[in-house]
Parts: structure tokens; C-alpha cells; sequence
């Protein structure tokens, strides 16, 4: 009896060690996309934030589309994407308080060196992706209902081309994040639309090239907005506010800005300044 | 295949190196599958031995969802438990999605059938065996259970280790639930998801070198307990 009431201690010692007791601190949730986490953007401008403010910031790292509806269910503080359209949806139809510009960087179309549809080179995004179509050449679409995949969907009506009519076929829909896309692509020598920031750090190119790039509406704008208390009255307003106010501060502008890989600048801040 | 070979140079490298952030995911992943396997435990061992022992309505159906439980997909069990967890879901305000708190609670449902379902199976057949004993003994039926769940305690150690492997491997709810938030919610398996999706393969399978080595290190170690304690009780 002594053995089994020793051995019940040991389980509740045990529950007790794997639970320390949560030190206080102040942080905030921060729902974002997975290009912002990938490309180490984060873990480059995060400690300089939460040295200067001793707030932490948590990152769920999910596509634009599953982040939004993290942020409408009050389940971040902050919503850090790059889908205008959706977001000042969101803003208007009262989730968030206000959108501000923080940063941009643009969409590449990457495809294997061996180029079967004859892409390279061109400038104009919806012509390179209708000479995609026409080649039937594979092509790897996100899926995942991400602002990389919103930005695609858009290219392709300007092109005037049904490709998620040839699902299955030529055009395959991964449903998955931008780096597990890049390995399909990079598996199958597949054509697939990234953001330059992940594109950059991505390890594991394979064949893959840069095949079009420099079209305007491959344009990548990133907002901060801040969860509307008035919706979640658990939402850190004060926090969450802080963090936007840093990210479009010089501090918080220079720091976007001074994130570079291999020499390449992956983001380049635009926020407006005060007043204009 | 450069990668596989690169591969176990990372895990070396990782767990020679004693990598900070390393350290810390490995703990926190070991801490959230202990207590959600010691939770599950708790709960698991004795329903799985009522299931074997008592009769009561629904007992027979109640064995069929434990067993067919087992095979829970862990992303479904992650995206019930967010929904129920979401400040939106009826348990929001507890405020405990990613959390820590929120990832034991989705693999203790994982475990939880696991544990029952093998404890139910380990004690009827202990039940066949001691039956006459406890009859000659006259044990009621609370103290049939507890006796024959601790004769059958190391047997019963062999569906806890189960339950642990299933938790410690699986990625798709601590994933939902946790949000694989760096210091924070990161463990192993979603630290392997992420530096796959970077295109970092060496270093994601590096990390999955390391985390079998850490469940074989468990098992060891369980095995050890078991041999340890055997002998004195013959």
C-alpha cells in the first residue's frame, strides 16, 4: 500500500514538474502569414521589438485566408497579411480597428531551367501564365486559399485562363504553405508563384529559376490591423497598438528594411508617415 | 542523397551542440506529451478496466468507440478542440488556445482511447486468470479492479508507452492548437514541419533523427523502470 501511495505522488510530482507556474508577462498573439515566418523576417525584426517594449510577440504562422478567420474569431490580437482587398474587408465590416501599410516586396513566377512553356524573360505576368496554360506545363498552385494564392487566382482571370478547370491535370492545387508548394514545384518541375521573401531563403531550389518577374500587378503590399476590442473585449488593444506603432516607426521601419539574406533585401517598408 | 547523409551529420551536430532552442523545443515536447499520456493514464487505466470488468448498458458499444477511437486523425481531434478553445468556442474564455495547455489537452484525447482500449484488453485477461483468487478472496468489484490493475501494472506500462509514442509523433493538432509559436508552442514534430517547408531537408530530417532517438530513449528507460522494480515483487 505504501509502494502504490508512493508511486500516486510520483504521478501528481510529475504533473507538478511539467507544469511551472506561468510567469507573468505581457505579450500579444499575432496572426500572420507564412511568408512573413519562412523568410525570417520575424526572427530578424521580433527581438528588437520586444527589447524595446518588453512585450512578446506570439506568431501563428498560417495562410492569409485561415489568419483572417483566426483574427474574426478573437483568437489574435493582431492580423499581419497581404490580401488588401480582404483586408479592408475585414476592417470595414468592423473586425479591425484600422489597416496600415507596413512593408511590400513582390510575387516572382519561378519554373525549371529547362522552361517548356517559353516564359522566360517576360515581364508580363497574366501573358506568361496564359503561355503556361497553352504548353499545358505543370503548374503548382498554393491551394490553400493563402494571399499568394488570392494574388494567383487574380493573374489568372487577367489572363483570361480557367486553371482550376484543368485541376488534376496540368494545374495542381497543393493546399499547403508556400514552402511545402516550392518543394512540389521542385519536385515535379512544376511553374509556381512565390513571394520574393520566401523565394529567397528557400533552401531547396532544386532547378528551379526566377522566370518572370517585375510586372506591377505582381505587386506584394503587407498590413497591420489591430483586432477591435469592441468585437473581443479580451483583445490587447494597448499591446496590439503598441506593436503596429513600432512596425511603422523608424525603429520598426529601419529594422524591416535591415533584413537581408545572401546580400538581398526581402522587404521594403512603406509605411505612411504621420499626418500624410 | 546528399540530404539523408547530411541528415544524421545535423542530428549529431544538433545534440552534440546542445543547440539553446533545441533544448528547449525537446522539453517542452517531452513536457506536453508526458502530461497529456499522465492524464490520459489517469482516466484511461480505470475506464478501460471497467470496460473489462463490470457490466452496464452501452458497455459493449462504449468498447467498439474506444477501439475504433485509436485511429482518431490527429487533425480532426486539433480542429474540434480549437473550435471548442476559440475565443468564438464555448471554452474561450478560459483563453488557453495556443497554449502549452491546449496542446495536452488535444493529445490526451489522442492518447486517451489508445490507453482504455489496450488497459480493457490487458485486464480481461488478467480477469480469466486471477477470477478464482478474487472470488475466494470476495473482492467486491472496486476492489477487483484496483488489484488487478496493479498486478497488471507493467503489462499496462506497454499501452501507456503506446499512448506516448502516439503522442509525441503526431503534428496535425498540436499544430491547430498550439500555432507552432517559436518559445512559446514549438515541438518537435512542428518544428520538423516548418524547416521542411523552408526547403531546410537536412536539417528537418536531422530533427526527426532526433526526436526518434528521444522516444527510443523513453522506451528505454521505461523498460529499465520495469526491470528495476520487478524483481522485488517477484
Amino acid at each position: 500500500m505504501v509502494k502504490r501511495r508512493s508511486f500516486v505522488a510520483g504521478v501528481f510530482l510529475a504533473a507538478a514538474v511539467a507544469f511551472p507556474s506561468l510567469a507573468a508577462e505581457r505579450s500579444i498573439v499575432v496572426a500572420s502569414t507564412t511568408s512573413t515566418e519562412n523568410s525570417g523576417l520575424f526572427g530578424s525584426i521580433l527581438p528588437v521589438f520586444e527589447a524595446a517594449s518588453g512585450i512578446r510577440v506570439k506568431v501563428v504562422a498560417v495562410g492569409t485566408g485561415q489568419a483572417i478567420k483566426l483574427a474574426k474569431n478573437g483568437d489574435a490580437d493582431v492580423l499581419f497579411v497581404h490580401h488588401r482587398p480582404s483586408e479592408e474587408i475585414f476592417v470595414a465590416e468592423g473586425y479591425g480597428v484600422k489597416r496600415f501599410e507596413v512593408m511590400y516586396n513582390d510575387f516572382v513566377l519561378v519554373g525549371p531551367k529547362s522552361d517548356p512553356a517559353g516564359v522566360r524573360g517576360m515581364t508580363d505576368a497574366p501573358a506568361a501564365l496564359a503561355r503556361i496554360a497553352a504548353a499545358k506545363a505543370t503548374f503548382a498552385s498554393r491551394g490553400d486559399d493563402s494571399g499568394t494564392h488570392k494574388k494567383e487566382l487574380g493573374l489568372w482571370q487577367a489572363a483570361k485562363v480557367d486553371a482550376v478547370a484543368a485541376s488534376g491535370q496540368w494545374y495542381r492545387e497543393t493546399g499547403s504553405g508556400m514552402g511545402a508548394t516550392l518543394n512540389t514545384a521542385a519536385g515535379l518541375g512544376a511553374y509556381a508563384l512565390a513571394d520574393r521573401g520566401t523565394w529567397i531563403s528557400f533552401a531547396n531550389k532544386g532547378d528551379l529559376e526566377i522566370m518572370v518577374e517585375g510586372d506591377k500587378r505582381m505587386f506584394n503590399p503587407y498590413g497591420a490591423i489591430l483586432v477591435n476590442p469592441a468585437k473581443h473585449k479580451h483583445v490587447k488593444a494597448a499591446e496590439g497598438q503598441a506593436f503596429i506603432d513600432w512596425l511603422v516607426s523608424d525603429a520598426g521601419q529601419k529594422a524591416i528594411a535591415d533584413y537581408q539574406l545572401g546580400g538581398l533585401q526581402l522587404f521594403f517598408p512603406n509605411a505612411k508617415k504621420a499626418g500624410s | 542523397m546528399d540530404d539523408l547523409a547530411a541528415a544524421f551529420g545535423q542530428a549529431a551536430s544538433l545534440l552534440l551542440g546542445f543547440d539553446a532552442e533545441l533544448i528547449e523545443i525537446i522539453g517542452l515536447s517531452l513536457r506536453v506529451s508526458f502530461m497529456a499520456v499522465g492524464l490520459a493514464a489517469l482516466l484511461g487505466l480505470p475506464l478501460g478496466a471497467a470496460v473489462a470488468l463490470y457490466r452496464f448498458p452501452g458497455r459493449t458499444l462504449l468498447g467498439a468507440l474506444l477501439n475504433a477511437f485509436m485511429g482518431l486523425p490527429p487533425v480532426v481531434v486539433g480542429l474540434v478542440v480549437y473550435l471548442m478553445l476559440s475565443r468564438a468556442g464555448p471554452l474561450g474564455a478560459l483563453g488557453l488556445l495556443f497554449t502549452p495547455g491546449a496542446m495536452i489537452l488535444a493529445q490526451c484525447l489522442l492518447v486517451l482511447p489508445i490507453v482504455a482500449a489496450l488497459s480493457a484488453q490487458i485486464v480481461a485477461d488478467l480477469n480469466e486468470e486471477y477470477n478464482e483468487q478474487l472470488h475466494s478472496f470476495a473482492a467486491g468489484p472496486l476492489q477487483r479492479l484496483a488489484t488487478l490493475v496493479w498486478d497488471g501494472r507493467f503489462s499496462l506500462m506497454t499501452a501507456i508507452l503506446a499512448g506516448f509514442g502516439r503522442a509525441i509523433a503526431e503534428v496535425g493538432a498540436v499544430m491547430i492548437v498550439g500555432g507552432n509559436i517559436a518559445h512559446s508552442t514549438r515541438v518537435m514534430t512542428t518544428a520538423i514541419a516548418l524547416e521542411t517547408s523552408k526547403g531546410n531537408l537536412a536539417l528537418a530530417l536531422g530533427l526527426g533523427i532526433v526526436l526518434i532517438a528521444l522516444a527510443l530513449a523513453v522506451n528505454f528507460a521505461a523498460l529499465a523502470l520495469r526491470d528495476a522494480a520487478r524483481p522485488r515483487y517477484g
